[in-house]
């Protein structure tokens, strides 16, 4: 008999603590095929968030390290340098990387960190309960923007691949959406050439992927992924920004 | 007898961690450490090492969480503001149980404060820190030959209880120079521990380190076995120096810095016909609260000296708990005390507490 | 007993030399040493000065603030250092550009001429070297022929070929006392 699905051997077989129609399962496995696909899973060093994702390395099969809120690029950053050999990636979301983190992000494109990192884009803080973040959108309703995020009060959200696409540094920059088949598709051809890049030496390598979270939109989730087409990809457009041979398209 | 250098503190406590196998050191710049970075952004590359400035203080102890996670030698230095971004990376290091070594050239505060000496970060770097209940080792030394000793000595120290080791300098040992003896040590291997994450080769199992235990259960088991290693910690390498105790009415209690200017003031009292002793903790945690005990059998009084408001002197209290009254004498803001000053208070006590 | 030296001047009229020589060749003496300079700000001010201390015995405190000896090589640094002075110390100042005499009574005091012997010899830049060779004389802390040594290891390599300007500098500064 013909497998047609399997497991990736980066991932452990067993279910997650994400809610129902979250995107982070298929960000999880993304990655996890890219490694597989590589060979490289014996010499990752994955670097886990604060947020949802706080527990990826539950998720995993490969060596971990949780890192400090907004900090995962530090840490990325201390484990490339001690280990040249090894593959290094960092998982964060929204607060993590734009927010709070947003030194720390800017400063290992600055310095080309041969390290790839997996931006999960869904426009609110998860795991603290649907607070505003930098990249809520204009109008969306958070538990700290009750009438929306108003653009005079908290300015316009902030586009992460598009600001890091001017960093030398940065050897690949793409945004992808993980809301269809034909994106997810695409996606995982992105987070491929992010290792890839890690792998030949080129530079920084960051993959935007946004994201759903039903569960803090208050939405279904077939209906929170039409949301994100509709709302989320005309404000953050998928493509990539920076390619290690320079050049950008339209996703 | 290797040959005796002349070298700055920042620049000693470089070379140290470099003889001791350290290769990898994070920082940022802030007066007055800025030898150290600069010495070891020379030095690193010499030896295969790796320096990198990083964007902020809070990326760099990041930077030597990752790295020390990654299973090598690993340090960064700073001074005192600082050290008040890096705690937030330093309680994580110590939740996840993480080997290094951080140096704190203090100078005085609070907030931006001066660039002059002080130590007024005692409770800071002895009390915890950061958020949570946890403790680092921290060294107090009083020369440049003890801090490269104790630099040397710190790697191994952290490695063996997989804690932060903190070395509590101040502005004058660290721009002072002295001459120093580096000890040769025996080359001796470094094996990668068995727990550091470089990649889970040849079948073994996967590694983690982390620092959230989200069971309240399996919390309060991790904290119960970081407080056991602390308590072997105060067994094992409580490290502490006495002058002239067994005879003496005022004993004076100082480290680093003021435990120098101490001695000159004890000499001083001496020739007066005071009878004046010191006691110099050389590890300020754990703390020597046992020799306090002890010397406060026979001592009229203690003279704590520091230059802060009073900090240590809590902890002298704790060790005497009320067998002897504790005096204290302070100078905060950058100002090192001088020997005269503490003479004259030495003999203010002891007319007051011999006279009785 | 300790010597606890006070060495201050503008940035520039090597006055750190002076401490680091003294403390290296203390050192190769066997002695116990240690240099410290005033940092930051104030060193920035256009002043600098350094504490050294040189002793038989293990160093107290390396900071000094009743000094032993004063060297001053401008006229804030004597207005400043003269009243710290421990009665019976000894303060040598660079009378070429200090426009007073000192005032205390109860101080050993050495005038030395440092930027017109330096001018005699070629070069300012060794006035430094002058009051150094007059210390040297007074006191006999360290051996001359030990500050000599310690030349190549204080100077820059590129300033090497001055050593022979340097040790002749300190010869005329001893002579001004030996005289």
């Amino acid at each position: 008999m013909k497998q047609v699905y399997a497991v990736p051997k980066a991932l452990q077989p067993r279910a997650t603590h994400y809610c129902p129609g979250c995107t982070h399962g298929i960000a999880h496995k993304l990655v996890a095929e890219a490694i597989d696909e590589l060979g490289v899973r014996d010499r990752t060093v994955g670097v886990a968030p604060v947020g949802c994702a706080v527990f990826a390395y539950d998720y995993f099969d490969c060596d971990f390290q949780q890192a400090s809120h907004g900090r995962a690029p530090a840490v990325a950053t201390g484990i490339r340098r001690a280990l040249p050999d090894a593959v290094v990636f960092a998982y964060q979301g929204d607060g993590d990387l734009a927010s709070i983190g947003a030194a720390e992000i800017v400063h290992a494109a600055m310095r080309g960190e041969r390290i790839t990192v997996i931006f999960i884009n869904n426009a609110i803080y998860g795991m603290t309960g649907g607070q505003m973040a930098p990249t809520t959108l204009v109008g969306q309703k958070t538990t700290t923007s009750p009438a929306g995020r108003k653009l005079e009060h908290a300015g316009s959200p902030i586009r992460i691949a598009e600001m890091l696409s001017t960093i030398p540094g940065a050897a690949y920059v793409a945004r992808v959406a993980l809301s269809s088949p034909a994106h997810v598709a695409r996606a995982k051809r992105a987070i491929r050439k992010a290792f890839d890049t890690q792998l030949a030496g080129a530079g920084f390598s960051l993959v935007e992927c946004l994201s759903t979270c039903p569960t803090n939109w208050g939405m279904a989730p077939i209906e929170a992924m039409t949301w994100l087409e509709e709302n989320m990809i005309p404000y953050y457009p998928l493509g990539e920004f920076r390619t290690p041979e320079g050049g950008a398209s339209n996703g | 007898m290797a040959e005796r250098k002349l070298f700055k503190g920042n620049e000693a406590v470089a070379e140290a961690a470099v003889r001791a196998g350290c290769r990898f050191f994070f920082g940022y710049p802030i007066t007055p450490q800025n030898e150290i970075p600069e010495y070891m952004s020379r030095r690193l590359p010499e030896v295969g090492g790796v320096f990198l400035q990083a964007e902020s203080e809070v990326a760099a102890i990041n930077m030597v969480y990752g790295a020390a996670g990654a299973g090598v030698r690993v340090m960064t230095s700073s001074s005192s503001p600082g050290i008040s971004l890096k705690q937030e990376g330093i309680s994580y290091i110590a939740g996840a149980e993480l080997p290094c070594l951080i140096v704190n050239m203090v100078r005085g505060g609070p907030g931006l404060g001066g660039i002059q000496p002080a130590q007024s970060d005692y409770f800071q770097a002895v009390k915890g820190g950061g958020h949570g209940d946890y403790h680092c080792i921290v060294f107090a030394p009083a020369s440049v030959q003890e801090m490269v000793d104790l630099t040397m000595h710190a790697f191994d120290v952290a490695e063996k209880y997989r804690m932060p080791v903190m070395m509590l300098g101040d502005g004058v040992l660290g721009q002072m120079m002295e001459p120093v003896v580096f000890p040769d040590p025996a080359p001796r291997d470094l094996p990668t521990p068995d727990w550091a994450t470089n990649g889970a080769r040849d079948g073994r199992a996967t590694r983690l380190i982390n620092s959230i235990y989200i069971k309240p259960d399996d919390l309060l088991r991790h904290n119960h076995k970081l407080q056991a290693k602390f308590k072997q910690a105060q067994v094992d390498e409580v490290r502490c120096e006495t002058v002239n105790t067994e005879d003496a009415d005022i004993v004076l209690v100082a480290y680093g810095t003021s435990a120098r200017v101490c001695r000159s003031a004890m000499d001083r009292a001496r020739s007066e016909g005071l009878r004046v002793g010191l006691v110099r903790p050389i590890t300020v945690s754990p703390f020597p609260y046992q020799v306090i005990a002890d010397v406060a059998r026979t001592a009229r009084a203690f003279l704590a000296v520091e230059m802060s408001m009073g900090q240590m002197v809590e902890d002298v209290k704790l060790g005497a708990l009320g067998a002897a009254p504790v005096h204290f004498y302070g100078t905060p803001g950058g100002i090192v005390p001088t020997a005269a000053a503490i003479v004259e208070e030495a003999r203010k006590i002891a007319k007051a507490e011999v006279g009785k | 007993m300790a010597e606890e030296l006070t060495i201050a001047g503008f940035g520039g009229q090597g006055v750190m030399v002076i401490g680091q020589l003294l403390s290296y060749a203390g050192m190769h003496e066997g002695k116990n040493v240690s240099w410290i300079p005033a940092y930051g700000p104030e060193m920035r001010g256009g002043t600098a000065n350094c504490s050294v201390v040189i002793s038989a015995e293990p160093i107290g405190s390396p900071i000094v603030t009743e000094p032993t000896t004063a060297i001053v090589m401008n006229r804030p640094s004597m207005d400043r250092f003269e009243p710290m002075l421990r009665p019976g110390g000894l303060l040598i100042y660079n009378s070429s550009l200090i426009d007073r005499k000192p005032e205390r009574s109860d101080i050993r005091v050495i005038a030395v001429p440092a930027v017109d012997i330096a001018r005699e010899l070629g070069s300012d830049r060794v006035a430094n070297m002058c009051v150094l060779g007059a210390y040297l004389a007074a006191t006999h802390v360290v051996a001359s022929e030990s500050v000599a040594e310690c030349l190549k290891e204080v100077l820059p390599a590129r300033r090497h070929n001055l050593i022979p300007l340097n040790i002749e500098a300190i010869n005329r500064g001893a002579q001004l006392v030996e005289a």
